[in-house]
């Protein structure tokens, strides 16, 4: 069961262990570029959970596929189609008009997800027209850590930081926009440009993490660290530090794990991540029944934090 | 389009087509007919993740070395029903979907690497053939299968089509008149479930999506009557689904699944122009 190339399986000696697993450049730049990445993932995932972009978040992140496809297709980097098709189809996302959300957002949904199905479908059809290219696909969608350079680890801190940058401007302003969209506009907070900014960001960020933990589940980083920290915490500060450390915790263990198991790392990534989120409902629960919950009528009104009620759907 | 038309009879003379284009039309009525719905009632994230639940569905019943389809069927239609008890006590929102499927996602992963470590380079394959579908590799067994699943489905969907309608626009007057909009929101919810399994043994579970939102998608913009909405919903996603064997069929690069969903995001970007065309015009005409 326990195979990795060319090493021994885990002794009962961590010191030991963490000395051999990093006794491996690859591992070392595993570990860097999986703490940059739950960094970026841990702080973008608290606003998309806050504005309740899931479904946006899910097909910026699956869209990272085709973009890797058709890049190799094309015989130029990989990163360079993550990133192209990720901001592209954020901006497409943001060009369309949010007016559908009075009717249930069922059009704003619709379209998502065509977007999403045609954008997989040309990532399959890319793959079909490079031959050869079959067994990469399992890695493009699911990650792999084995093969991160010092290069990746440098452009993923880059963009990291560029996009850091970014939330720390609007920061602020997009929170009040996201919490309360109608009176952040009244108050003169340009609402359509922040949710547009947000988007891109979104999509650079999704284009960085999937080199790692593949297309299909940079949304689990995204979404599971944020909404644990939101059910554990409604002050904004506490809450991104919290999704922060919790996808550090999540990124770094599901390495080590999957360092020494046949699985892939998405899949650790995913099972540990749902565990928090699982514990952190249990622990709400729990909370709320000793009757100590710091806001009662808001869990009681459908979960989500007193200041975020009524407010973005 | 008539240029492939031309080349149907010839095309219809292979069995694989025959086969694509029979199970082919029965899936993209169903998924037309749930989709619009799927559309009406604002519950496409839904549809998502039943589409990733039919993903790890069908590799963990490949892992545990039985049919393919029993493990499609079972998956699809237990978060189904899962996902519905959820919203029903009015505490999953998009986020607690978002959690659960991603970790089923993950799952999938893992069944994906049991199966294909355990047998070789066949079943490598295997994970490809589940995410992006293998329409024209039915035989006439399966199509008969998928086209009767799929008839039941659109039964089904008709038979319930007014009070279905009725608790989607209005759930609140709907249930004070006495329909019974939980037991209809289950109900289509399983049928949401069956579809799924059924159209990812034709564009895949990554693709699905895109049949359910679409035509239903394009539909709505071009008509607010809902009767007509729901036919020309489904006959949107036939006519899709046979436009998009026959490319592929033209090209033989091109995968059917891509043909397909090219096919349908095209027409929904039309209809996306020609509807907010239509939209705007009445306000022009008073002025």
């Amino acid at each position: 069961m326990l195979i990795a190339d060319g090493t021994a399986g885990w002794s009962w000696n961590p010191v030991a262990d963490l000395q051999q697993m990093w006794a491996f450049p690859f591992m070392v730049n595993a570990f860097r570029a999986g703490a940059i990445v739950a960094v970026l993932a841990g702080v973008i995932g608290w606003y998309m959970v806050l504005r309740r972009q899931s479904f946006a978040g899910h097909t910026l992140s699956t869209v990272a596929f085709p973009g890797a496809a058709g890049a190799t297709l094309a015989g130029v980097g990989a990163v360079y189609g993550y990133f192209a098709f990720c901001v592209g189809a954020a901006l497409v996302i943001a060009a369309v008009p949010r007016a559908g959300r009075e009717s249930g957002g069922g059009e704003e949904a619709a379209v998502t997800g065509t977007i999403q199905a045609f954008l997989l479908g040309a990532g399959f059809l890319f793959i079909a027209l490079y031959k050869g290219f079959l067994g990469g696909v399992n890695a493009l969608l699911f990650g792999s850590f084995l093969g991160i350079t010092t290069t990746q680890v440098q452009v993923l801190a880059v963009v990291a930081a560029a996009v850091l940058l970014v939330l720390a401007v609007v920061g602020r302003p997009l929170l009040f926009a996201s919490v309360d969209p109608a009176v952040a506009a009244a108050r003169g907070v340009p609402v359509r440009l922040l949710s547009t900014v947000f988007l891109v960001v979104l999509g650079a960020a999704t284009a960085a993490t999937s080199q790692i933990t593949g297309a299909l589940l940079v949304f689990a980083l995204l979404v599971m660290p944020a909404a644990t920290a939101q059910n554990l915490t409604a002050r904004p500060v506490h809450g991104i530090a919290a999704s922060v450390v919790i996808a550090l915790a999540v990124t770094w263990t599901s390495l080590a794990v999957a360092y020494y198991s046949p699985y892939p790392i998405g899949f650790w990534v995913t099972t540990f991540a749902f565990a928090a989120y699982a514990a952190s409902w249990g622990a709400r629960l729990v909370h709320e029944r000793l009757g100590r919950a710091p806001d009662r009528g808001a869990a009681a009104a459908g979960g989500a934090p007193a200041w975020t009620s009524g407010s973005v759907l | 389009m008539t240029v492939l038309a031309l080349g149907w009879p010839g095309a219809l003379g292979h069995p694989f087509f025959l086969h694509a284009v029979l199970a082919g039309a029965a899936i993209a009525a169903a998924s037309g007919m749930v989709g619009y719905f799927l559309v009406l009632r604002a519950q496409v994230f839904t549809g998502d993740a039943l589409s990733h639940m039919a993903f790890t569905g069908s590799l963990a019943a490949l892992a545990a070395g039985i049919d393919l389809r029993l493990g499609l069927y079972a998956a699809t239609i237990a978060v189904a029903l899962l996902l519905g008890t959820l919203s029903r006590s009015g505490r999953a929102d998009d986020v607690a979907i978002g959690n659960v499927f991603a970790w089923i996602t993950g799952l999938g992963a893992f069944f994906l690497t049991r199966y294909s470590t355990s047998g070789g380079a066949d079943n490598a394959g295997a994970g490809v053939r589940v995410l992006f579908g293998s329409i024209f590799g039915m035989s006439a067994g399966q199509a008969g299968t998928a086209a009767a699943v799929a008839a039941g489905v659109c039964g089904l969907v008709l038979a319930a089509f007014r009070p279905l309608l009725f608790a989607s626009v209005d759930e609140a007057v709907a249930a004070a008149r006495g329909v019974p909009v939980g037991l209809l929101g289950y109900g289509f919810l399983a049928l949401v479930g069956v579809t799924a399994a059924e159209a990812t043994q034709a564009v895949g579970s990554l693709l699905l999506l895109g049949l359910l939102a679409a035509p239903a998608g394009a539909a709505q913009r071009l008509t607010e009557t809902p009767g007509r909405a729901f036919a020309l919903s489904t006959v949107l996603a036939v006519a899709e689904m046979w436009g998009g064997l026959s490319l592929s069929y033209a090209v033989p690069k091109m995968p059917p699944s891509f043909a397909i969903m090219a096919l349908a995001t095209a027409v929904y970007a039309a209809a996306f122009a020609v509807g907010g065309w239509r939209r705007r015009a009445p306000r022009l005409a008073p002025a």
